[in-house]
């Protein structure tokens, strides 16, 4: 639909400028790093809750929010995963626990194989486990120069200081930022996109497995946000990465990930395969998120908003199924029970799709709901 | 038809600390009674600072503009003081990204909309309350009584950007001017806004300027589209012309690199490079160092924006 330009032009473009990170996709060797193997789940998240208290005293009780409100799932080796939703859902948050910056109030992290806070330290966990945020300026150091900003982890983390600029100039080198020319420089001197790459540098400085990319692409232009995906799936394969995606933007979660987690008011409303959310949503949620897409035919405008209303406040969730309320399928069961996830079916590519709605529940009272249970 | 809005070689040139940058370079647009126009770009593109020309928004010690701006004939840059307040929410309204910020938050929202109306109309407050209520219902905002006292702070996001919308209706403007007003919302939200605004304007028969990063959004609201880059406009033709077959070298990459259409885990086509520093343009074609069908003519002339047919135009000189 876009009259494409030509291959021989696009190479051409390619190789002025910036330097594009692509090798060819090296094959998946083990990881030496692996502990336990290709099935075990590299993070396997368990009863994941946080609440925050607002208002109130020290000596009343104030209102509590419940902005995480018992996820589990499990991350596979080598897989992005897309965490979706509404302002407000927690997505935000979930990463924030993943990454320790705040303690939970409960729940488990079992990175691959080893507990967090048992077999595995904190510090060792945080090797492993690397952030990037969607505000490219406020999570660097204005008075750190670029390479010193990207060494400053490894250096923590005991390695002597030539080394870690040597990396440093290794790692802008593979973001695409000539090192000679960016070492030297404050994150003031170069453009929102530039500073992403090295926020990305970064995080890959320690070498980590998972990376969290929480909004990393969404304060982007639309023609840089295009050169930074493509560097993220070039990295991904060159080292190896595990990422958890997180947007608001699904046509770019379509683009990136493996399997979709789709959350609303802190818990798991559906989590599948990326082609089985997106084309056959199981909760009614998630079709009406897709179905909010702008259509990008001018011939067939979307006629009607598919939900009304704002984002429900997570201060007073709703009882039963929290999405009732806004639900178009809702019976009089759905304010009253709340859904477990229930298997729906296994995807092409084997990955289990399940969602919490009481009509993929198998004798929750809802009509319709299947009399059997699909088999997880 | 004569237009509502006709922009005529408007240049903005924002002088202050520092060398002067020109934001807005030799533009011209018109819209007709009734249409709606989008103007598409990314950060520094110049679409914003067209838009509140319109309005006459910018500081006026540290900017210049030249060129003419006519809306339903009246010579916007000519008008004074008194004369420009007059024309400010009466003829021209504006809705902005975020409301939080445009609107006075010690000010309950209804009291907003009645000094509003009671600045530009000799009516009592009884009656300018009565209309706010009116407005309130019009925007789809649930129990309108208790909003109407209800301050911007206490407001979600969606339901600010509705009481915005109201209170830029509140005087009957023929034209409304939208500065990327669903950015910031969720997409869920950002439908209803837009279905809301798509609704509003085919009933007042508004022309409404929508300015966006997000050819998406433009194709939901937009009758025709205008492409800025560096301070110019590059493209410009209607909605499906420009979605279905881009002319412009720009165009076609910004079309080319969404992700829409792309297979998941494909390569993205790009736009090498970054947009250009409005303060050191390259001589020529300002998209000449990130065009990939570039010539060497490029760099020597500046390509003026070329009307090709009655609804289609465009900034290039390889097009022709």
């Amino acid at each position: 639909m876009t009259g494409p330009l030509s291959p021989a032009s696009t190479r051409n473009a390619e190789s002025v400028w910036p330097p594009e990170v692509w090798r060819a996709p090296k094959k998946t060797v083990l990881d030496p790093r692996d502990r336990g193997g290709p099935a075990q789940p590299l993070l396997s998240v368990t009863g994941l809750v946080k609440h925050f208290k607002v208002g109130g005293s020290p000596f009343g009780e104030g209102t509590v929010v419940r902005a995480v409100d018992g996820v589990d799932f499990d991350l596979i080796k080598g897989e992005t995963l897309g965490i979706v939703g509404e302002s407000g859902c927690g997505k935000s948050t979930t990463a924030r626990l993943l990454m320790q910056l705040m303690p939970p109030d409960a729940g488990r992290l079992v990175f691959d194989g080893e507990e967090l806070g048992g077999a595995l330290s904190l510090t060792e966990y945080r090797r492993q486990v690397q952030m990037v945020f969607q505000d490219s300026y406020a999570s660097l150091n204005p008075r750190l120069t670029i390479e010193d900003s990207i060494a400053f982890g490894p250096q923590v983390h005991g390695l002597p200081a030539r080394q870690a600029i040597a990396r440093a100039h290794d790692l802008l080198d593979r973001v695409g930022l000539e090192p000679a020319r960016f070492a030297g420089r404050f994150p003031h001197e170069l453009s929102g996109g530039q500073r992403q790459r090295i926020n990305i540098a970064r995080a890959l400085a320690m070498n980590p497995r998972l990376v969290i990319l929480d909004e990393a692409v969404s304060a982007l232009d639309k023609s840089v946000e295009a050169q930074v995906l493509n560097l993220l799936m070039d990295l991904k394969q060159e080292f190896n990465l595990t990422y958890i995606f997180i947007s608001h933007d699904l046509n770019v979660v379509r683009f990136m990930v493996d399997r979709v987690l789709v959350m609303y008011l802190g818990k798991v409303a559906e989590l599948g395969g990326r082609d089985a959310v997106f084309n056959q949503p199981a909760h009614p949620y998630t079709a009406a998120l897709l179905a909010s897409m702008p259509s990008m035919d001018p011939d067939h405008r979307v006629e009607r908003p598919p939900l009304t209303g704002d984002p429900p406040n997570p201060i007073n969730p709703p009882p039963g199924c929290r999405f009732h309320p806004r639900c178009a399928v809702a019976e009089a069961v759905c304010s009253v029970k709340e859904p477990e996830m229930a298997a729906t079916g296994t995807d092409r590519a084997g990955a289990r799709h399940a969602a919490a709605c009481l009509m993929r529940a198998a004798g929750s009272g809802h009509s319709r709901a299947p009399a059997v249970a699909v088999p997880a | 038809m004569t237009p509502m809005i006709d922009i005529r070689n408007l240049s903005v040139t924002f002088t202050g600390r520092g060398k002067a940058v020109r934001a807005v370079d030799d533009v011209s647009l018109s819209v007709a009674p009734g249409e709606v126009v989008a103007l598409l770009g990314e950060s520094g593109s110049g679409k914003s600072v067209t838009l509140r020309s319109l309005l006459r928004l910018h500081p006026k010690n540290r900017s210049r503009m030249e060129g003419t701006i006519r809306v339903d004939g009246e010579d916007v840059l000519a008008l004074s003081p008194r004369a420009l307040a007059d024309y400010r929410g009466r003829k021209v309204s504006m809705i902005f990204q975020d409301p939080g910020l445009a609107m006075d938050p010690v000010y309950t929202v209804g009291r907003q909309i009645v000094e509003t109306i009671r600045r530009h109309e000799s009516v009592s407050t009884a009656e300018a309350e009565a209309r706010a209520l009116a407005l309130f219902k019009k925007v789809s905002i649930p129990a309108p009584e208790r909003r109407l006292a209800a301050y911007p702070s206490s407001m979600s996001g969606g339901m600010r950007q509705r009481a915005m919308i109201a209170l830029a209706l509140a005087c009957n403007p023929k034209v409304l001017l939208a500065d990327e007003p669903t950015t910031a919302l969720d997409a869920t939200v950002q439908i209803q806004i837009l279905l809301l605004l798509r609704d509003l304007q085919r009933e007042l028969g508004l022309s409404v300027i929508f300015v966006t990063h997000d050819i998406g959004v433009a194709v939901e609201v937009a009758d025709r589209v205008a492409v800025m880059y560096a301070g110019r406009i590059v493209e410009e033709g209607k909605v499906a012309d420009v979605v279905r077959t881009p002319r412009h070298p720009y165009t076609r990459g910004l079309l080319a690199a969404r992700v829409e259409h792309a297979v998941p885990g494909s390569r993205l086509e790009t736009i090498p490079g970054a947009p250009p520093d409005l303060a050191e343009l390259p001589a020529g074609c300002a998209f000449r160092e990130r065009c990939v069908v570039a010539e060497p003519r490029c760099a020597a002339e500046r390509p003026a924006f070329v009307q090709r047919s009655p609804t289609r135009g465009d900034a290039c000189l390889l097009t022709g």
